[in-house]
């Protein structure tokens, strides 16, 4: 393999790895991820000329930490001058043999006292390996703004002494919790981008489902994890049915199924937990129930509104609720449906949630009433700025 | 190890409207928080409520201005204080989370460490 592709790959599956191990040496994660950064380099002219290693993750571990060890000799004031990460104390390990500190990392990344968006932000730099600008992309803001965040988050971590260590089994599922609710908003800014031209972010989605796979490979007794790594592969496999060649959104209904990735389905098929009962394992039994159905009309709504039912109990959110009286509506004909989602209507997360208004559009035309469906329409498009989703609702309105 | 301040802030008007006993029930909360936590726990104090407080601003120019009341007007008053010691932020937040409150909350803040 050519240099420049095996440093690509092993940026994507072994970065993780590498800094986390890293970071036993610095105990302070900038110098971590500079010296991280440096060993990449290292490895492209390295590998040109010498070839690509046998295990490339091994190597760049090795260089890596070799560079943080001298860094520490150079200055032995180091270690004083710096509010260091709280972790048990660490024997020098032989550097060939490495344990893996990959949960570590993400659950100090994820850390509850952090801010939730600094925590997706320390996800995406720290496990992920994107530059800070490439954070700033994803998230739309500036890069400095972006530098500034990622800053305050590491530097909240050593001064309020955030441990880098996996939680008590006490306290690990609501950590773990907390770690998929940042892995699962990754990929749900992926799957919708929040505003701009492009439905799907592509890139974010891969981030995410590899971040879940690391995670069910690290946790594999997980239910939760394996819940949302089966989530968002059986979301992801109806993707290509989800837009038209000209990006244009296609509802599910009349999505072409043939062109649902069906060896993703049966990927996340095999991970559902059984019987489902957390948050993202009934996520995952929803998005189940849809791939299966052969058709929009062979939809087994009854299974799905108990399921939105199970989930409304399991994870209590508006969302949650205005998802459950949409598939009332599919279940039990749209007059069911209007008057479910009129039972939301006092909910004040759901005042500018677009979806709602959507949903009372869909079914209002259903059954005929195109002025109220048109009214309902162009409240839906004030509240919407993902420009694939408004030229939708446009379609929509414009076909009463 | 490192030293946390943590704040309780808590509604004066809730615990003015509160019902009979509520103040023995909190103070018997303290009581046992000492208890659990005499390792931790490095000093602590109740205030007065922010009726008595008293602000006192410094501006750009150096003009000094002496105000009544608290610093910043809030639902939740601070009423209190623990300075603890622990060996993290988890543990920090472990005995925070145990600090009897009416209608508020703790805010766990690090000791800046000067060498």
């Amino acid at each position: 393999m050519e240099a420049a592709a095996a440093v690509a790959a092993a940026h994507r599956r072994e970065w993780a790895f590498v800094l986390a191990a890293t970071v036993r040496v610095t105990r302070d994660l900038d110098i971590a991820e500079e010296c991280v950064q440096d060993a990449y380099e290292r490895a492209l002219r390295s590998w040109e000329r010498a070839g690509v290693p046998e295990r490339p993750g091994a190597w760049l571990t090795t260089v890596a930490r070799r560079r943080a060890l001298d860094l520490r000799r150079r200055d032995a004031t180091f270690t004083r001058s710096l509010a260091l990460l709280v972790e048990p104390p660490f024997a020098d390990e032989d550097p060939q043999d490495v344990p893996d500190d990959r949960l570590r990392l993400i659950f100090t990344c994820c850390h509850p006292a952090l801010d939730p968006s600094a925590q997706i932000a320390l996800t995406l730099r720290l496990v992920c390996g994107l530059r800070t600008s490439e954070v700033a992309r994803a998230f739309l803001v500036s890069e400095p703004a972006m530098a500034a965040r990622l800053t305050r988050a590491k530097k909240k971590i050593a001064a309020a002494r955030i441990p880098y260590r996996v939680p008590s089994a006490e306290e690990l599922p609501e950590r773990v919790a907390a770690v998929l609710t940042t892995v699962h908003l990754v990929f749900t800014t992926g799957h919708t981008a929040p505003a701009g031209g492009q439905l799907v972010r592509e890139d974010l989605i891969e981030h995410a489902i590899d971040l879940a796979r690391m995670l069910h490979a690290l946790l594999p007794a997980d239910r939760e994890v394996a819940g949302l790594l089966s989530l968002m592969l059986l979301t992801n496999a109806r993707s290509p049915a989800r837009t038209t060649p000209d990006g244009e959104l296609v509802l599910l209904a009349d999505q072409d199924r043939s062109r649902w990735d069906r060896d993703a389905i049966a990927e996340g098929l095999a991970l559902l937990p059984v019987p489902p009962a957390g948050r993202f394992a009934l996520m995952a039994a929803i998005a189940a129930a849809h791939s299966g159905a052969p058709s929009f009309e062979d939809t087994p709504w009854p299974a799905i509104v108990a399921l939105y039912e199970a989930l409304e109990c399991a994870w209590p959110s508006p969302v949650v609720a205005l998802n459950r009286a949409a598939a009332v509506g599919f279940a039990h004909g749209p007059q069911a449906g209007l008057a479910a989602l009129d039972a939301l209507d006092a909910e004040p997360a759901l005042a500018t949630y677009g979806y709602l208004a959507a949903a009372r559009a869909d079914f209002l035309s259903r059954l005929g009433r195109a002025g109220e469906a048109r009214a309902a329409y162009e409240e839906a498009l004030l509240l919407t700025e993902n420009a694939v989703e408004r030229d939708f609702l446009e379609r929509r309105l414009a076909a009463l | 190890m490192s030293q946390y301040l943590v704040l309780i802030y808590d509604n004066e008007a809730a615990w003015a409207n509160a019902p009979e006993g509520t103040a023995q029930r909190i103070m018997a909360g303290h009581q046992q928080f000492g208890a659990a936590n005499g390792g931790s726990i490095q000093g602590g104090n109740a205030l007065q409520p922010t009726g008595t407080a008293t602000s006192i601003r410094h501006d750009s120019s150096g003009e000094v201005t002496v105000t009544d009341g608290p610093f910043a007007e809030t639902k939740e008053a601070l009423g209190g204080y623990y300075l603890i010691e622990t060996a993290d932020l988890d543990a920090a937040i472990a005995v925070a989370k145990q600090i009897p409150v009416v209608a508020g909350g703790v805010e766990v803040r690090p000791i800046m460490v000067f060498d």
